[in-house]
């Protein structure tokens, strides 16, 4: 397997307060990995990172080397708006833009020059099957993307970020904010959608994890404790710490 | 047991208090409501008796253009014209500035620039309007004498006065338009890999658009119902203006340069009420004007 971003020693600080403690952390090709841990452990400061999201908070640090392929990430030189095409983002809660659905998930190709009509729709009928969402919504593109369920509206978020056509797709908590039947939807997305793309989730939820990656990276108190598939996370941890949270003993 | 008895029955001191405090708002509103229905019947019954008692068709008063009331013509289509043309144009020279401004104060200043802004505009705010009136009188009437000719008086001062008026207005509230704006917005836009400035363009601003039109119509209000600063620099000449700096009068300054000429009862006062009444309904229709667009732009 190639590994398609890999991290090494990443350290994160909010000012004085050290967030990561020094992390080496790889992610392959057309794969699904899964970043577990208590609240405030890390993880979504991690996560961030991986597309330079937490350039945008005020007196954050960060350390360490990351690659895309063999593109330095936090080289001078890199162009952070190209990076985060090539990285997309799924957040926590769905986030429709104010606009028709077409709109919203073609906002990204929009950004870039003036696509001609024809490859819009393609884009975004194609997205929007990648996403399971095209059945539900082909016969009124031009409605209100906030009109739809939280579900239907994650799905746009989740078509929005595929119609960029990135590398590798980051998801923080992307079902948290949705019910049991919305989240089964997603899920099963998530599993068509690693034949094309690596995806790399933050979750709660443990049989979450288990029913969806590949890879699993435990978090506690800004350190990667274990990294591994996630079958030997789960059943056969190396760690005792590991085992304790998988276990629900802490967290 | 009657203790008992006696302290379930009867009301408590909190109860009462209770009862005393909602007596109070009770009072409160319903003077209130008194006066504004008063208000509202006063006006009507004297703007309305011109055409009731002295015979003038509501077409006349709207659509005609002399005005000389001592001779029962009583055309208030320059005022009508002339006030919305210094609101309109007020508004349209305000609008960019203060979305640029309020721009600078949420997207892109610092918060201590901020803070500092918001200190200057309400301070704009606080300034007496016969300040504004005199500062225009003193620079801006002639400084279009010298740029278009004419006395300098007019339309176009009298709009350039306004924009500063309404200026502190319009920003203020497209900053909270902006404010209110979901953060998630801009990150979910940075994180498809849009720049700053095309998040601005494209999503921010979109989402703040009811909001932004409720601050222009607020700022319209302002500048349609300005009496005094307007009034010293527009000429006060009732006549239809035939360009922006030819002297002319709106309702507002014909209203406060008349009012205390005119005998009670009589046609030249009983038109000045007119003016007032249609005043009041513009008043009235910038309202519902921002209900609308308040309702019509409602996200979820």
């Amino acid at each position: 397997m190639q590994p398609i971003i890999t991290s090494q020693d990443v350290k994160l600080s909010y000012g004085a307060f050290e967030a990561l403690h020094g992390i080496d952390l790889d992610f392959n090709q057309n794969e699904i990995t899964a970043l577990i841990g208590p609240s405030g452990c890390g993880k979504s400061t991690y996560l961030r990172c991986l597309n330079r999201m937490n350039d945008l908070i005020e007196g954050v640090t960060i350390t360490g080397s990351f690659k895309l392929k063999d593109l330095d990430m936090y080289a001078e030189d890199t162009d952070v708006v190209e990076l985060r095409r090539q990285v997309g983002m799924v957040f926590q809660q769905p986030i429709p833009f104010p606009m028709s659905i077409f709109d919203n998930v073609s906002y990204g190709l929009k950004l870039n020059g003036r696509p001609d009509k024809n490859f819009l729709e393609e884009r975004v009928e194609e997205s929007l099957k990648q996403a399971a969402l095209w059945d539900e919504v082909k016969d009124d593109l031009n409605k209100s993307a906030l009109e739809l369920s939280g579900g239907q509206q994650q799905r746009i978020s989740i078509a929005r970020v595929l119609a960029v056509r990135p590398d590798v797709i980051l998801m923080d908590e992307p079902t948290s904010a949705l019910d049991p039947i919305s989240s089964a939807q997603i899920e099963d997305t998530l599993l068509q959608l690693k034949k094309e793309y690596t995806i790399i989730m933050v979750t709660h939820n443990m049989q979450q994890a288990t029913r969806v990656s590949d890879k699993t990276a435990f978090f506690n108190l800004g350190n990667l404790i274990e990294a591994d598939s996630t079958e030997k996370i789960f059943m056969n941890p190396a760690k005792q710490e590991t085992d304790d949270y998988i276990n629900g003993k802490f967290g | 047991m009657d203790e008992i008895k006696d302290r379930l029955l009867k009301p408590s001191k909190a109860t009462k208090q209770d009862q005393r405090g909602r007596m109070i708002s009770y009072l409160s509103i319903g003077l209130i409501a008194i006066l504004v229905i008063s208000i509202l019947y006063f006006i009507a019954t004297r703007g309305l008796s011109m055409f009731f008692n002295d015979g003038i068709k509501v077409s006349d008063f709207l659509f005609k253009t002399d005005w000389n009331p001592g001779k029962k013509l009583v055309g208030a289509l320059p005022m009508i014209v002339t006030s919305f043309g210094v609101t309109l144009l007020a508004a349209l020279i305000a609008t960019p500035f203060a979305i640029a401004v309020a721009l600078f104060m949420t997207e892109f200043a610092p918060k201590r620039g901020a803070r500092f802004l918001q200190v200057v505009i309400e301070l704009l705010v606080g300034i007496p309007s016969v300040i504004y009136g005199l500062i225009g009188l003193a620079v801006v009437v002639p400084a279009m004498r010298i740029m278009y000719g004419g006395t300098g008086f007019g339309i176009l001062a009298g709009a350039v006065v306004l924009f500063v008026m309404v200026l502190p207005t319009i920003t203020s509230l497209t900053v909270d338009a902006l404010k209110a704006v979901p953060s998630h917005y801009r990150q979910a836009s940075l994180a498809l890999g849009a720049t700053r400035w095309q998040t601005i363009y494209k999503v921010i601003l979109r989402a703040a658009t009811p909001g932004i039109l409720t601050a222009v119509v607020f700022g319209m209000a302002r500048a349609f119902g300005e009496a005094l600063a307007v009034q010293m620099v527009i000429g006060n000449a009732a006549m239809l203006p035939h360009n922006l700096v030819s002297p002319s009068a709106t309702l507002t300054s014909q209203l406060t340069m008349g009012i205390g000429n005119t005998i009670m009862g009589t046609l030249p006062n009983n038109a000045l009420w007119s003016l007032a009444l249609l005043l009041l309904i513009m008043a009235l229709v910038f309202n519902i004007l921002v209900k609308l667009i308040a309702r019509k732009g409602r996200i979820k």
